[in-house]
Parts: C-alpha cells; sequence; structure tokens
C-alpha cells in the first residue's frame, strides 16, 4: 500500500465497443503491478484532461474484485451531458494514460443479509457485476433482475447468465417483459437485502414499493449518484480565498473552485457522500440543488450547497472557501 | 535490524522496562502543557526514522514478550478475541494488511510469499512457519483474524460500516484501557463510547464519526490517547479489574518512579479493501515515571496536565486516587520553566 | 444525561407491512392495546400475538384477544415460546413487522432471535412498559443477575459487590456491572433501592 496516496498511474489497455451506446475501458498500472482490492460496490474516479480543462467522473467498478490485475468501467455516451462520457467514448483509445483514483465503497454489499436481490435498470448494471462475482465466489445467496429496452442494448446480459444461470432474469421493454416487483418482494425470506441501481425514477419506484411492502429502509440500498448537469454560467466569490471565480456552462462548481487551485475534500462527485459541502455566506438570487445529500430544511434555508452537481441562477454568490 | 527483543513480564514480578532507545522514541501525547478532549486525527503516514512512526505497524523491542502475554491472556479467557458471523471477510483483510505491511517494513524479521492464493508467512522473531490457502480458514490454525493478531502489537477492533455508522463487530483485545470487547461487540460508535464523559456534549464523536467512514483505501488515519497504569500491566480490563484494581492504592511518594506509568495509545484507522470494513488497531506504549523524567521538557510538561486536569477526566481514567501522590512527585521536577513546543524529549 | 449505550424506546407504531408479530410480557399488553387504538381496520386480521402475562391479572389476555388477531399465542414465559418465535421468523417472508413491548429483557431477547435471522434491530418497534428492574452481566464472571434495583448490587453468581455502570449491550441484553471496591475491597458502600 501507498500511504496517503489516493491517484493512480493507470494506462488504457483496451476500450471495447459494447452496444451503441455503452463502452468498457480496461484500465492496468503504468507499473504493471496489482491495482488495489476493492469490494463489490466500489467506484473509482476518472481523471479526465480535455485540452485545458480536467473533469473528474466516478464510474463503478465493473470487474470481478476477487481479480486486480486490471479494472474496468462501462461508460454510457450521454449526448446532452457535459462532455465527460464523450470525452471517454471519441479520445481515449489504449494506450491512453490517465490518473484514477483508489477504490470507494458508497454502494457496499451488507455482509449480514441472509439473501441479496439485486435490481438494475440499463448502465445501472456495472456494481452489481463486481458484487456478483464477489458473492458467487463465497457461495453467496444472490439473485438479479434487470431491465434493458432492448436486447441490443442488454449490456452484459448474456455474460451474467452464463455466469449466475437461473439467478440472473432480464426484462426487455421493447418484449413487454415487466418486473412484477410486489410479487418479488413478497416472496423474499426475513433478512433480505434490496440493492437498487439505475435511473433515479427506478430507483424511487423501487424504494416506494419496497416501502409499501413493509422492507425497513435499513434493508433498501440505493447508488444515486447524480451527474452534474449543464447550466447557465455564473460568477462565485470564494471568501476565505478572496477570489472571484467563473462557472462555465458546461463545468461544475466543484471544477471550478479546483480550476482556481483550491482542493475541496470529494469522495463521490454525484451528490451522494456530504465531503465537498460549502456553506453559503451570501446569495442574492436562486439554487439548483441536485444532489441527494443536504434535508430540505438546508435546501431551503439556502445556508449550504453541494458543488460537485448543485448549480446557482442570479446575482451573487458567496461561499465560505 | 537489530531489534534486541527482550524478555521480560507484563505481570506478577513486573520485569518490563524501556531501553533508553525506546524511551527516546516513546511517543509523548502532549504537545502544549493541557489537555482537553480534541479529535486530533492526522494522516498516517511513515515519517520521522526511529520514531514509532516510522513504519505503518510499528514493531519493537518489546514484540515477542508482549505476544507471550496476550497467549496467556487469551488462554484465561478466550472470550477477548470475537468475531460476529458477517466478519470473517475483513479477518482476511486485516491478515493481509498485517502481513504485507510488516514484511515490506521489516524483511530481515518477516517474510511473505504469495502465489495466487496459496501463501507462504514467516515470522522469524516468533518462529512461525506456516504454509495456507488465503480465504480458507479450516488451512490456519485459529480464525484470520486471531492467527495474525496473535503475531501483532496492539489491540484490534474491527468495525463494519453500515448507515453511516460503524458497528465493532470484531476485534482482539487484550491491552485495553478498560473496555470489554465481550461486552461492546454488536455495538455502533456512540454505543461503545458511551461511558466518557464530556465529550459526547461537545459533539466530538459526531464529528469523529463523520471523519472515520470517509476514511479510503490507501489513505489511513492516526490519533493518541492516553491514561496511566500502576505497575507496566498490559492487562487492564474490566474482565480483571478486582485482581488490578488494588494496585491502584499501593502509590507511595517512594515508589511513584517505578510503579506509575504513562500509557499512551496510538489509534489508527485503515479501510480494509474486500469488506470496506474500518481497522481500528490501538497500539499501547507504557513508560515509568523514572524514563518519563529523563527528558526535563516532559517531566514539566506531564505536571502540569496531570495538575490541571478536568476530574471529570481524572475519573474516568481511574487516577483520582493516586493523582495527589504523583502530581507532588512531578512537582519537584519542574521548575516553571517555559516547554518548547511540539511533542519531542528536546 | 441520556444513556448512549442504552437503547432508546419508542411507542409501539403502526407500520406497513403485509404480516404482524406482537410480542408483550405483562404490563406490555398495554402497549398493544394502545397500539390498537392507532391501527388501520384489518391489521389485527394478520396479526399474531404472543404473550407473556406472568403473574399479571388475566384481563389483559382476554381485552388481547378481542383484537382478534389471526393467531393469539399465550405462554408461561419467553424461553418457553423461543422455538415457536425461531421457526415463524425463520419462515417468514420480507413484509413481515415485529413488535414488542413489555421489560427490556423481553425487548433484548426478541431482538436477538431477530437479529439471527437477519433483521436489524432498528426495524423493530419497541416500547417500554413495566418495572425499571435491571438486568446486570458482571463483567468479570459473566454471570447475569435478574431483576436489580439496588445500586451498587452483589453478584448472584460470584458474590462481588458491583457498580452497575450506564452501559447497556443490546447483545447481552444487560447493562454492566463492575467491582466498586476494587482498589479498596475494605470500602463496603450502602446500597441503595433506585431501579424501580
Amino acid at each position: 500500500m501507498k500511504s496517503g496516496s489516493n491517484r493512480i498511474e493507470a494506462v488504457v489497455t483496451d476500450v471495447v465497443t459494447v452496444n451503441d451506446l455503452v463502452k468498457r475501458f480496461h484500465f492496468q498500472r503504468v507499473d504493471g503491478g496489482l491495482l488495489p482490492t476493492f469490494s463489490g460496490g466500489a467506484h473509482t474516479v476518472v481523471e479526465m484532461r480535455d485540452g485545458d480543462r480536467t473533469r473528474l467522473n466516478p464510474y463503478s467498478l465493473m470487474s470481478s474484485p476477487l481479480d486486480t490485475h486490471d479494472y474496468t468501467i462501462s461508460v454510457r455516451r450521454d449526448d446532452v451531458g457535459r462532455g465527460g462520457s464523450l470525452f471517454m467514448h471519441n479520445q481515449v483509445k489504449p494506450g491512453h494514460r490517465m490518473i484514477i483514483s483508489n477504490p470507494v465503497n458508497l454502494f457496499s454489499l451488507d455482509l449480514r443479509a441472509r439473501k441479496h436481490l439485486m435490481i438494475a435498470g440499463g448502465i445501472g448494471i456495472t456494481p452489481f457485476l463486481a458484487q456478483t462475482s464477489q458473492l458467487a465466489g463465497r457461495g453467496g445467496n444472490f439473485e438479479l433482475h434487470y431491465s434493458v429496452r432492448n436486447e441490443a442494448l442488454a449490456s452484459y446480459a448474456d455474460v451474467l447468465k452464463q455466469r449466475h444461470g437461473k439467478r440472473v432474469n432480464i426484462y426487455r421493454d421493447d418484449h413487454e417483459e415487466r418486473l412484477d416487483l410486489p410479487t418479488l418482494l413478497a416472496g423474499q425470506p426475513l433478512g433480505t437485502h434490496l440493492y437498487v441501481c439505475g435511473p433515479s425514477g427506478m430507483i424511487d419506484w423501487v424504494r416506494k414499493t419496497a416501502a409499501d411492502a413493509g422492507w425497513p429502509v435499513e434493508n433498501v440500498h440505493y447508488e444515486h449518484f447524480a451527474a452534474p448537469q449543464p447550466g447557465k454560467p455564473f460568477e462565485v466569490t470564494l471568501a476565505v480565498s478572496g477570489i472571484g471565480i467563473h462557472v462555465g456552462e458546461n463545468e461544475s462548481l466543484l471544477e471550478a473552485i479546483e480550476t482556481a487551485g483550491l482542493n475541496p475534500p470529494y469522495l463521490c462527485r454525484g451528490g451522494v457522500c456530504g465531503q465537498c459541502e460549502t456553506n453559503v455566506i451570501s446569495h442574492d438570487g436562486k439554487f439548483l440543488h441536485n444532489d441527494h445529500w443536504l434535508s430540505d430544511e438546508d435546501k431551503a434555508a439556502g445556508c449550504k450547497i453541494m458543488p460537485c452537481v448543485s448549480r446557482f441562477e442570479g446575482k451573487s454568490l458567496v461561499l465560505e472557501r | 535490524m537489530g531489534i534486541n527483543f527482550k524478555q521480560e513480564t507484563f505481570r506478577d514480578d513486573y520485569t518490563f522496562r524501556n531501553s533508553p532507545e525506546q524511551i527516546r522514541r516513546f511517543p509523548f501525547p502532549f504537545h502544549e502543557d493541557g489537555y482537553m478532549y480534541s479529535v486530533n486525527i492526522e494522516p498516517h503516514v511513515p515519517t520521522r526514522k526511529n520514531s514509532v512512526f516510522e513504519h505503518l505497524f510499528d514493531v519493537d523491542e518489546h514484540y515477542v514478550s508482549e505476544m507471550r502475554d496476550r497467549a496467556i491472556v487469551l488462554a484465561e479467557d478466550p472470550l477477548r478475541c470475537q468475531s460476529l458471523p458477517h466478519m470473517t471477510l475483513a479477518g482476511w483483510d486485516t491478515l493481509e494488511l498485517l502481513m504485507t505491511e510488516k514484511a515490506a517494513s521489516y524483511p530481515d524479521l518477516f517474510t511473505l510469499t504469495r502465489d495466487g492464493d496459496k501463501w507462504h508467512w514467516i515470522n522469524r522473531p516468533l518462529g512461525i512457519d506456516d504454509h495456507f490457502t488465503f480465504g480458507d480458514t479450516a488451512t490456519l490454525p485459529y480464525s484470520p483474524l486471531e492467527y495474525i493478531t496473535r503475531q501483532s502489537q496492539g489491540d484490534f477492533a474491527v468495525c463494519d460500516q453500515r448507515e453511516n455508522n460503524l458497528w465493532m463487530d470484531a476485534g482482539m483485545v487484550t491491552t485495553q484501557a478498560d473496555w470489554s470487547l465481550d461486552f461492546d461487540i454488536g455495538m455502533n460508535f456512540f454505543e461503545w463510547h458511551a461511558p466518557v464523559p464530556l465529550a459526547h456534549e461537545m459533539g466530538v464523536f459526531t464529528r469523529a464519526l463523520k471523519f472515520l467512514t470517509s476514511i479510503q483505501q490507501g489513505q489511513p488515519a492516526r490519533r493518541l490517547n492516553w491514561t496511566m497504569t500502576i505497575n507496566p500491566r498490559l492487562d487492564t480490563s474490566p474482565e480483571n479489574f478486582h485482581k488490578w484494581g488494588t494496585d491502584r492504592a499501593t502509590v507511595t511518594p517512594e515508589n511513584v518512579g517505578q510503579k506509575v506509568h504513562l500509557r499512551v495509545e496510538v489509534q489508527m484507522f485503515f479501510r480494509l479493501p474486500r469488506s470496506n470494513a474500518i481497522l481500528f488497531p490501538i497500539r499501547c506504549y507504557l513508560i515509568s515515571m523514572d524514563e518519563l523524567t529523563t527528558s526535563p521538557k516532559w517531566a514539566r510538561r506531564f505536571h502540569r496536565v496531570l495538575r490541571d486536569l478536568p476530574n471529570e477526566l481524572a475519573e474516568y481514567k481511574g487516577l483520582v486516587r493516586y493523582r495527589p501522590t504523583v502530581v507532588e512527585w512531578l512537582s519537584k521536577r519542574d521548575d516553571g520553566a517555559p516547554t518548547s513546543p511540539g511533542f519531542g524529549p528536546d | 444525561m441520556t444513556i448512549k449505550s442504552r437503547p432508546v424506546y419508542g411507542t409501539l407504531t403502526p407500520q406497513a407491512g403485509t404480516s404482524h408479530l406482537l410480542i408483550a410480557d405483562a404490563e406490555g399488553a398495554a402497549a398493544i392495546l394502545d397500539l390498537a387504538k392507532k391501527a388501520p381496520a384489518g391489521f389485527f386480521a394478520s396479526a399474531e400475538i404472543m404473550y407473556f402475562p406472568g403473574s399479571e391479572d388475566r384481563h389483559h389476555v382476554d381485552a388481547l384477544k378481542a383484537l382478534a388477531p389471526q393467531k393469539f399465542y399465550e405462554g408461561p414465559s419467553f424461553a418457553a415460546a423461543l422455538p415457536r418465535l425461531r421457526q415463524i421468523l425463520e419462515e417468514a417472508h420480507m413484509g413481515l413487522r415485529l413488535y414488542v413491548a413489555g421489560t427490556e429483557v423481553l425487548i433484548s431477547q426478541v431482538e436477538l432471535a431477530a437479529n439471527a435471522v437477519g433483521v436489524d434491530h432498528r426495524a423493530i418497534q419497541a416500547e417500554h412498559r413495566g418495572s425499571l428492574a435491571r438486568r446486570v452481566q458482571c463483567v468479570h464472571c459473566k454471570g447475569i443477575t435478574e431483576n436489580v434495583t439496588t445500586q451498587p448490587y452483589t453478584c448472584s453468581h460470584c458474590g462481588l459487590l458491583l457498580l452497575v455502570r450506564d452501559h447497556y449491550s443490546r447483545r447481552i441484553g444487560a447493562f454492566q456491572g463492575v467491582c466498586i471496591n476494587a482498589e479498596d475491597p475494605t470500602e463496603i458502600p450502602e446500597k441503595e433501592e433506585i431501579f424501580r
């Protein structure tokens, strides 16, 4: 273990087109050694140097935690996003050197569970690829239910079926196949834990259905990274540092703060871990809170902002940074 | 190379002593002439040569004898090492971390050879040479946690992380400052700290927990804590309090120097990779008042800290009965001169 | 000051769920009767009540039966009912909600049985009713003494005089007792009746 360092110098060893929307990227250490061991559900933050700007995006590790000679991630192309996925799809080729972070797990398995029930939608399948490998290697009891748009976009459905057989169930939208969630939930043994990763509408639906069916919140886990959204540019004053910064249309507030030379702490860059929480000293305008961290009271009070995903529209914003 | 492992005891005839070199590297915990709780957590990075922070896991001259004392405690009371069923994976994580770090820090003492999951571990000071299969508990004489912590100085608590809290679900605890693993196992961070006075109200634990739950792989942290112990006894457990408690009434002005020890805990925090648990090693260092006061700065400063310690803390740390005697003894070694900043002995 | 390691019990409140298991001893029955006032129609049609009246007046039994639960079980003690409870939990599906009311001892025993099948204690509705007498474990000999009402108390197993610490283990279902005169065994503090 190299103590105190969070950054790994990696090289892209392979880029595989999975389907029309998804590409898979393989990373190895530049020095050829093993990458850090991780637990299923962990993500790595990939640093993308694109001309004079740097984006940092989190991606779930999907390779087996039992084999760390490489890390793999899958990136779904988002044509209207801020450009991170387009950069990965269009610019990153085998041989490309990139900095990735040590793995961080904000979506870990509850190892006390008698059974793990996993629900995935679309690209939300990636953390489950690692988790099912981890559990299968230790004889764990799990079941995966995976909804896809159609056969062609069913990333890794074939691999999962091949690895885990009947424990994997696929639902194709274009074949009118639908997961009967209430029935599925009603049949699970006491002590089952439920995990969901996918579009936010799906996460909300699963959480609500489970709550209505009497599932305690302790047994329901979800991966809910919000990707930073583009928006109108805005100006911010960082009071502690005594500088003014400009947040561009395709840039997050956190990235703009980093570009100015500051290093606020972060783990997820997706509005869930709470690390980059920043106090608001004064503001004249409205916040666009996109995080899942701040309480509704905090959001209403306008006293805090999560710069990784949230934005601002108005005359002035002064932050304690 | 050249750790001269001592043959000594931490019970009965108490032959434990620190060599002059060991005194110089003692982790004195006070950076100023007073003490109050603070979160005081810093990155656990290898630092100065010839300090206890030279390596992530310090091995010192007391290693062999401390491990013998641990074996005695476990023979008397096997409940000092426990693990709830879901923590086996964290046990393997702990074994891997300790073996790889020890072999890297002290190649002349420890050797680890890995061929896939076939591992070969050599511990020369303890005369151990074992082949086993990583991940297969049946190939070790003990659980992975017990196996490796019978070979590692300090106590080890292993905490599962769930719902933004830490749950003490496994551990090896034989050198503790008055807390019981058997009683506390399964508790969350706030519950196992329940008996600590003042700190809850100060919000110390809420802040500390927020920090600890966000510790990342490859970025361990540490903090120091302290108390005092009469006689160099490692096993100051509540289980045996009725046996060692009377020691506290034996302090006299004549024997303070030999009998009274400052006990410093280096608490470390590591994120474990497979289980996502937090490993919490608690390494105990003992130093007698005679040994401590070989540094005039430490003598002055410890006098001022102990004299001004709030009563609640003295009560919690169990110092009430002998504090006046020790303060009086130390006052004769404090000329009132200012002390230099920092922890070092000067 | 609240005791950080002592569970904070609430008031039984009906939860969303497909079935409900309510367990009570002695005066805990009254908590179930209070919950019944707040319960939605049909709640007890999918509920089982397990009740240990002890020396309580029989009128609680009749009142609980009058709630018309799907199943009603009356037993002489929790220990006697444990095999039955274990089987219920083993075979239950998610959607079963657990409620326990009565002594701290009962609450901790139900939590332990539920933990064994993977139910988190925070998912269990618990309400304390009845005696404030404490169950205390001697940290020295590990023996448990029931119904401790004094501070200090004498361990019923090893005979040491113990201070009841405000430190509670849910796993053991007991407070911690630590020798009160370990530093000077000739000091014998008076016992005071304080847990009632």
